[in-house]
């Protein structure tokens, strides 16, 4: 199993400072969680530790081993699982995807057809062995992508967002499947992700990444200790920005080129979450009692069942869910107009 | 009848060994150009870097006609290459063609490669792949773009005539192919033969561009 230490870690790309002096150490086969917002570096950082991009200054240090990034390190790399995002697979059969990290090892016909047979069972998948992988679903491409890092059994896995663009049903599959591996097989796991109930599922320990920063690094409990988990646990729409009190007696709170007005009474550096379903969409202008409304555009439109959550962007994201049947009714479509109001009194204060 | 034959075999024997002779040149240097990304600071590679990129391009646009001219002055008897005495052969056809359809493939092939060279080869690194193994399978997924390159270049082969007519001279029974033949069947004002070539022009290039589609959808199987 490998232990891994960072230190001072920092990534420029043309002059943008994505990591900045990132420092933590991972013990061996603990389960490690990375969470923070969209842009704060989790991807990047997930990538250096897998070795397919080199820091700018820094150092990662697997087992006591000082990780040279001008060699190639196949002998690590092989003890390495990377999972995108997205995932990538090849123009091959499923079969022959989860089979090609182990056709690379010079492995023989029977032992692979063996451990490839095994994953795709781990994973329920083994009925899509001779289909295409370029025609699955999404949840079936990212089950494979999983299957081809796991078939290997490396001792450290890298996850980045390994759900974020699943259903319910193929996340939970997943992160069963996780525990299993990090549980029997001791395998080190490192997971970024906004999806903060399912670090309390998972993670041993989080770190929160923020503009390439490391903001605090504990247990679940360390970290949430709040009142307000159980909204917070949604994981979007979370915002850090400067309070100062209105002369109403409401907050008003600049997220970055956002005014968001809420009822509680704090100043400073605040962090809020506005609940998903608390966000009414609208296709005119809202004329409401509603103390926020703010005008954006429809970016993404996630299903998730009975429920749909649409991603807006109004300089900064918001998250709103609403039933599939308004969704409908409304005829929603990426990138059109809308409008969000939420009331003073939604908007949560975190810390 | 006979002379038909022999015409038709001409241009399926020029454009066929023009194009797998540039395949054989150009998919290598496509390949490689497309794996070059250098994003680097080396602002000097960069730029070579755009140059070469630019002259393929602007030659995969080239006017036969003006590839035709150069080759035969190359080849002319007080040419550079007249020792050669190749003008007005088949081989000088083909010379022609191939100047023509490397650039094609080149930059087909060089597209279709940078296209996914990126994400395919991070995810082959990631899986634990050996640099050559990485190359090999960045080229196996770019087939559908290099057999691309191939349908195109011959396309253009089998229906190109500005250049083969000045290098070849469509000299009959030795240089006529189907497309310099139009041309005289219809100066001729031998119009029913010249649509005859042309439908024959036409099926070949459909046949071959069927069976190449085929493979093509053969290989996407979604």
């Amino acid at each position: 199993m490998i232990s891994i230490e960072v230190r001072e870690l920092s990534k420029e790309y043309s002059g943008l400072l994505v990591l900045d002096k990132v420092s933590f150490k991972i013990g061996k086969s603990e389960f490690f969680a990375i969470v923070g917002p969209s842009g704060a570096g989790k991807t990047t950082l997930l990538r250096i530790i897998g070795l397919i991009e080199s820091p700018t200054s820094g150092l990662v240090i697997f087992n006591d081993e000082i990780i040279d990034y001008g060699r190639d390190n196949l002998n690590l790399r092989r003890k390495i699982g990377l999972v995108f995002q997205q995932p990538i697979l090849f123009n091959m059969s499923v079969f022959n995807n989860i089979a090609y990290p182990l056709k690379v090892r010079g492995y023989d016909r029977n032992l692979i057809r063996n451990k490839v047979e095994e994953v795709m069972k781990l994973l329920k998948i083994e009925n899509l062995g001779e289909k295409n992988a370029l025609g699955l679903s999404g949840g079936e491409a990212q089950r494979v992508a999983l299957a081809q890092s796991l078939v290997y059994e490396p001792n450290l896995l890298l996850l980045d967002e390994p759900t974020s663009n699943l259903d319910p049903r193929n996340a939970s599959i997943i992160e069963e499947v996780l525990l299993r591996i990090n549980d029997e097989r001791n395998t080190t796991i490192i997971m970024s992700t906004h999806n903060i109930s399912q670090v309390e599922k998972l993670a041993d320990r989080i770190a929160v990444l923020n503009m390439g920063k490391i903001e605090r690094i504990g247990s679940f409990n360390e970290i949430f200790n709040k009142s307000n988990i159980p909204i917070f646990s949604r994981g979007e729409n979370v915002f850090h920005g400067i309070s100062r009190i209105s002369p109403y007696g409401t907050s008003i709170i600049d997220i970055g080129g956002l005014q968001i007005e809420a009822t509680f009474k704090k100043e400073g550096y605040v962090t809020i979450f506005i609940p998903p379903e608390d966000i009414i969409l609208s296709l005119n202008p809202i004329i409401s009692s509603a103390r926020n409304s703010l005008e954006g555009r429809i970016v993404q439109i996630i299903d998730m069942g009975s429920l749909v959550r649409i991603k807006v962007n109004s300089i900064r994201d918001f998250y709103v869910q609403i039933t599939r049947k308004s969704l409908e009714d409304m005829n929603l479509k990426v990138g059109e107009r809308i409008f969000l109001a939420f009331k003073a009194s939604s908007v949560q204060l975190l810390e | 009848m006979e002379e038909i034959l022999n015409i038709t075999f001409l241009s399926l024997r020029v454009s066929g060994t023009s194009v797998i002779i540039g395949s054989l040149i150009g998919i290598p240097i496509g390949a490689f150009l497309g794996l070059k990304q250098f994003r680097g600071k080396m602002t000097l590679i960069r730029l070579i870097d755009v140059m070469i990129k630019s002259i393929v391009n602007t030659f995969m646009g080239l006017p036969p006609v003006i590839v035709g001219l150069v080759v035969y002055l190359l080849l002319a008897p007080t040419g550079p290459l007249g020792w050669l005495n190749l003008l007005y052969t088949p081989s000088a056809m083909i010379l022609t063609q191939l100047i023509e359809v490397i650039p094609i493939i080149i930059g087909i092939t060089m597209s279709s490669v940078s296209s996914i060279e990126k994400t395919i080869r991070e995810r082959a690194l990631s899986l634990g792949a050996t640099q050559w193994q990485t190359l090999f399978l960045v080229l196996r997924e770019a087939k559908i773009g290099i057999l691309t390159s191939i349908i195109t270049a011959f396309g253009a082969a089998i229906s190109e005539v500005g250049g083969i007519i000045i290098t070849g001279g469509n000299i009959r029974w030795l240089t006529r192919t189907l497309t310099t033949a139009i041309i005289v069947e219809t100066e001729l004002g031998n119009f029913s033969m010249a649509l005859t070539l042309g439908a024959i022009l036409l099926t070949i290039a459909f046949v071959i561009n069927l069976s190449l589609t085929i493979v093509q959808l053969k290989w996407v199987r979604r």
